[in-house]
C-alpha cells in the first residue's frame, strides 16, 4: 500500500486514540462544565495500574475503579465547592495536577517504567499493529458503553435530565449531588481506561497525563459539549486531519494546522459540531 | 485566611530569623557551600535526578576524602523544576544568596542558555554535565559531557564503517536536534552519504505512527536519531510493532542511555546503537567504583549513564582545579583548570583550558537484553574538544550560522 493510503488507518487510529482519552472528558467537562485539568493525571494513574499489574487485561476494570475513586475524592473534597466557578476550578485542578505528578514522582521514580505488551498483540495487519487495533476496538466499546450508559439506565437517564436542567431535575426529586458524584467517578473511571490502553503505545511516566490533555480537551470543545456523536466525529475527524497534515507538512506544523482548523471551525460554530437543545431558562 | 492569634507573634518572629540568615556570613570557615541546580520536578525530573544523585555522592566521597582545602563541601540543592526562568532564577539566588564557590547543573540546552548570562554577570563558575550541541564557550562554563566532535561524529563515523549509507533524520524539534542534523548534513555531504528525509516532532510529542510510515517508505540504511525525553519511548514502541528491526534498520540514538533503556522496555530497543563517551560496563577500575558506590548509596537495581557519570566527574574536576589554585576564588580556578587530567570511570579525561571542554574518549554501544550496554566501537583514544569544529574542513561555515 502507498504512504498516502497508509496514511487512512493511520488517521483512525491517531482517532482512537483521541477518543479514548476524551471520552470521560464528555462526562466530567461535558455534561457537568467542569473543567478538569487533573484528568490527564487520571490517565496517568490508569496507566501505573497497568505498571503495578503488570497485565493490560485485568487492568482495564481495576484502573476504571482506581481512576474513578480517585475522581470521586477529588469531586467530593475539592471540586463541589467550586461548582459555578469554572476558572476557580481550572486553577484548582491544575494545582491537583501538579500534586499528582509529584505523587506519582516520589512514588514509582522520575524514570518511566515499563508495561509489558501482552505477547498477542505483537505482529499487525497491514500498516495497523493488533496493538493499535486494540485501542481501536477498546475505544468502540468504550463508546457503546457510554452510550448504553446515558440512553438504556436509569442513572444515565437521570444524569442527562440533570445536563439539561439542573434545578427541574432537583424539583423532580432528583439527588444532583449524587448524579455528579457517580458523574465525575464514570468519567476519571473513563480516564484511567484509556490510560491502561496507552501504555501500548506511549511513555508511561508521571508527566504522562501533560501529553494528553489539552488534545482532550480539544475532541470535546470541537465537538460540541456534552454529546457523544460530537465527541466521536471531533475526534475521527482531528485523527484524519493530524494524519494527512504531518504526512505533507511535519509533525510542529500539522499541531498548527489542526489547531488553526479548531479555532476557525469554532469561529463559524461556537457551540462545537452539535448543539445541546434544552427549554432551560438558563 | 483567618489566622488564629497566637500565632501571628510567632510567623512575625520566623519572618525575622529568616530575614536574619540572609544577613549571616556567606560561609562557615570550615565549609565550602556548592550548589546543585537540576530540575527535581516537572518533566525533565526523568533525567536530572539522576545526575542531582551522582553529584550529591561525589561531595560526599570528597568529604569523606579530607574535603578541599581542609573544608567540607556542603551542598545547596535547587530545583530548576524543568523552567528555564526558573533555572536562571536559582541559580542567581545560589550566586548572590547562599554565595556558593561553584554551581553543578542544568541538563537541556534552554536551561543551559538561561543561566549562562547570569553566570556571566556575576563572574560565577557553572559546571554543565550533558553532552550538547557544540558551539558555545562561555569562559564561567566548564563543559564535562560531549560536544559533537566527541559523539555525533564518531556516532556517524561508525556509520559509515559499517555501510550505512542512505540515513533518515528524526529528532526533537529544539536547538540540539536542529544544530545536530546540520551537523550530520554537512558531514554526509562530505562523505558520499545519503540524506533520505529530515523530520522534528515537539517535545513530549507521543504519536509517532505518521512518521514511522514515512521512515518505513523511505527504507533508509540507518536512522540517526536526537529525539529526546518520553518520546523515544513512544517512537521505539510504534516503530517495533511497526516490524522494523535493529537488523534491518538500525536506530542510532544520542540521548538514550541506561536510565532510559528501562522506560522505553528494552524489547523495543535491543540490539539498537548509542553513542556516549561512558557506559555502566565501561571497563575501568574508577568505574568499578563508581558503579558499587553508586549502587550502594542509591540501591541494587539503579544504573548509571553518561550524564550521571558527567556530573560525578564535574565535581572531582572542581575540586582538582580548587586544590591546585589553592582557594575557591573563581578566576584562579578557571586559570588552574586547564590541563587537569584525571583518572575517572570513563578512562582519562583531561580539561582543555581554551574551551574549557573536556577530551573525551567515544563509545558506541548496543543495547543489551539485560537492558545495559556494550561497547562495540571505541575512539581508540581522548578526542581533543571542538565545539566549534574547527578542526574539519567539511564543516567550515556552520560555526558562523
Amino acid at each position: 500500500m502507498s504512504a498516502f493510503a497508509n496514511q487512512l488507518p493511520i488517521g483512525l487510529s491517531i482517532g482512537a486514540v483521541l477518543l479514548l482519552i476524551a471520552l470521560g472528558l464528555t462526562f466530567t467537562f461535558g455534561q457537568m462544565g467542569v473543567i478538569n485539568m487533573a484528568h490527564g493525571e487520571f490517565i496517568m494513574a490508569g496507566a501505573y495500574t497497568a505498571f503495578l499489574l503488570g497485565d493490560l487485561v485485568p487492568a482495564l476494570p481495576v484502573a476504571f475503579l482506581v481512576a474513578g475513586a480517585m475522581g470521586l475524592i477529588l469531586e467530593r473534597v475539592a471540586i463541589r465547592h467550586f461548582y459555578g466557578r469554572p476558572l476557580d476550578t481550572l486553577l484548582l485542578t491544575w494545582g491537583v495536577s501538579l500534586v499528582l505528578q509529584q505523587l506519582a514522582r516520589d512514588l514509582f521514580g522520575a524514570p518511566n517504567v515499563q508495561v509489558p505488551a501482552p505477547s498477542w498483540l505483537a505482529g499487525g495487519v497491514g500498516i495497523l499493529p493488533y496493538n493499535r487495533l486494540f485501542i481501536m476496538g477498546l475505544a468502540v466499546a468504550g463508546v457503546v458503553a457510554v452510550w448504553a450508559y446515558l440512553t438504556r439506565t436509569g442513572l444515565g437517564r437521570r444524569t442527562q435530565a440533570v445536563v439539561q436542567n439542573r434545578r427541574l431535575a432537583a424539583t423532580s426529586g432528583i439527588d444532583t449531588g449524587r448524579v455528579d458524584m457517580l458523574t465525575f467517578f464514570i468519567g476519571s473511571g473513563l480516564a484511567g481506561v484509556a490510560g491502561v490502553a496507552l501504555t501500548l503505545v506511549g511513555p508511561v511516566g508521571p508527566a504522562l497525563g501533560t501529553y494528553y490533555i489539552v488534545d482532550a480537551f480539544l475532541v470535546v470543545v470541537a465537538g460540541g459539549l456534552g454529546q457523544l456523536r460530537g465527541a466521536v466525529l471531533a475526534a475521527i475527524g482531528l485523527g484524519l486531519l493530524n494524519s494527512y497534515a504531518e504526512f505533507w507538512s511535519d509533525a510542529s506544523l500539522a499541531k498548527v494546522i489542526v489547531l488553526a482548523a479548531i479555532i476557525a471551525f469554532l469561529q463559524v460554530r461556537p457551540q462545537g459540531m452539535f448543539v445541546l437543545r434544552s427549554r432551560a431558562l438558563t | 485566611m483567618r489566622i488564629p492569634r497566637p500565632i501571628v507573634p510567632a510567623i512575625l518572629v520566623l519572618s525575622l530569623a529568616a530575614c536574619g540568615s540572609d544577613a549571616r556570613p556567606a560561609a562557615d570557615a570550615n565549609e565550602i557551600k556548592v550548589g546543585i541546580l537540576h530540575s527535581l520536578s516537572g518533566t525533565m525530573a526523568i533525567s536530572e535526578v539522576t545526575v542531582r544523585d551522582a553529584e550529591l555522592l561525589a561531595v560526599e566521597e570528597i568529604n569523606k576524602a579530607g574535603g578541599v582545602l581542609g573544608k567540607q563541601l556542603v551542598p545547596v540543592v535547587e530545583d530548576g523544576a524543568s523552567d528555564w526562568p526558573t533555572f536562571a532564577e536559582k541559580a542567581t539566588k545560589l550566586i548572590r544568596q547562599d554565595k556558593v564557590a561553584t554551581v553543578f547543573g542544568g541538563w537541556t540546552s534552554a536551561s543551559r542558555k538561561a543561566m549562562l548570562p547570569v553566570f556571566e554577570r556575576y563572574k560565577a563558575l557553572l559546571w554543565y554535565p550533558v553532552q550538547y550541541e557544540g558551539l558555545e564557550s562561555s569562559p564561567y562554563i566548564f563543559y564535562t559531557g560531549a560536544t559533537t566532535n566527541q559523539q555525533i561524529i564518531p556516532g556517524l563515523d561508525y556509520l559509515k564503517e559499517q555501510g550505512e549509507k542512505r540515513l533518515f533524520l528524526v529528532g526533537s524539534d529544539y536547538v540540539f536536534p536542529r544544530t545536530a542534523n546540520k551537523i550530520i548534513k554537512a558531514y554526509a555531504a562530505a562523505n558520499g552519504m545519503e540524506i533520505l528525509g529530515e523530520e522534528y516532532t515537539p517535545l513530549g510529542h507521543t504519536e509517532y505512527s505518521t512518521l514511522v510510515n514515512k521512515v518505513t517508505q523511505a527504507g533508509p540504511d540507518a536512522v540517526f536519531n536526537t529525539l529526546n525525553g518520553d518520546s523515544n519511548v513512544a517512537f521505539f514502541k510504534q516503530l517495533k510493532s511497526a516490524g522494523a528491526t535493529a537488523e534491518s534498520m538500525p536506530v542510532l540514538s544520542v540521548s538514550i542511555a541506561e536510565e532510559e533503556v528501562t522506560g522505553i522496555g528494552v524489547d523495543n530497543v535491543v540490539g539498537q546503537p548509542v553513542a556516549w563517551n561512558y557506559y555502566q560496563t565501561t571497563d575501568t577500575p574508577a568505574n568499578k567504583a563508581f558503579v558499587k558506590a553508586y549502587k550502594a548509596k542509591y540501591g541494587q537495581d539503579k544504573v548509571t549513564s553518561d550524564p550521571m557519570e558527567a556530573g560525578y566527574n564535574a565535581v572531582y574536576l572542581w575540586a582538582e582545579a580548587v586544590k591546585k589554585a589553592g582557594t575557591t576564588e573563581v578566576e584562579a580556578v578557571r586559570k588552574a583548570a586547564g590541563g587537569i587530567a584525571l583518572e575517572r570511570p570513563e578512562g582519562l579525561v583531561t580539561i582543555d583550558g581554551e574551551s574549557q571542554h573536556l577530551y573525551k574518549t567515544a563509545r558506541i554501544g548496543i543495547v543489551q537484553p539485560d537492558g545495559l550496554i556494550k561497547q562495540v566501537w571505541d575512539s581508540g583514544e581522548p578526542i581533543k574538544p571542538d565545539p566549534y569544529l574547527k578542526g574539519y574542513p567539511w564543516a567550515a561555515g556552520l560555526a558562523g550560522q
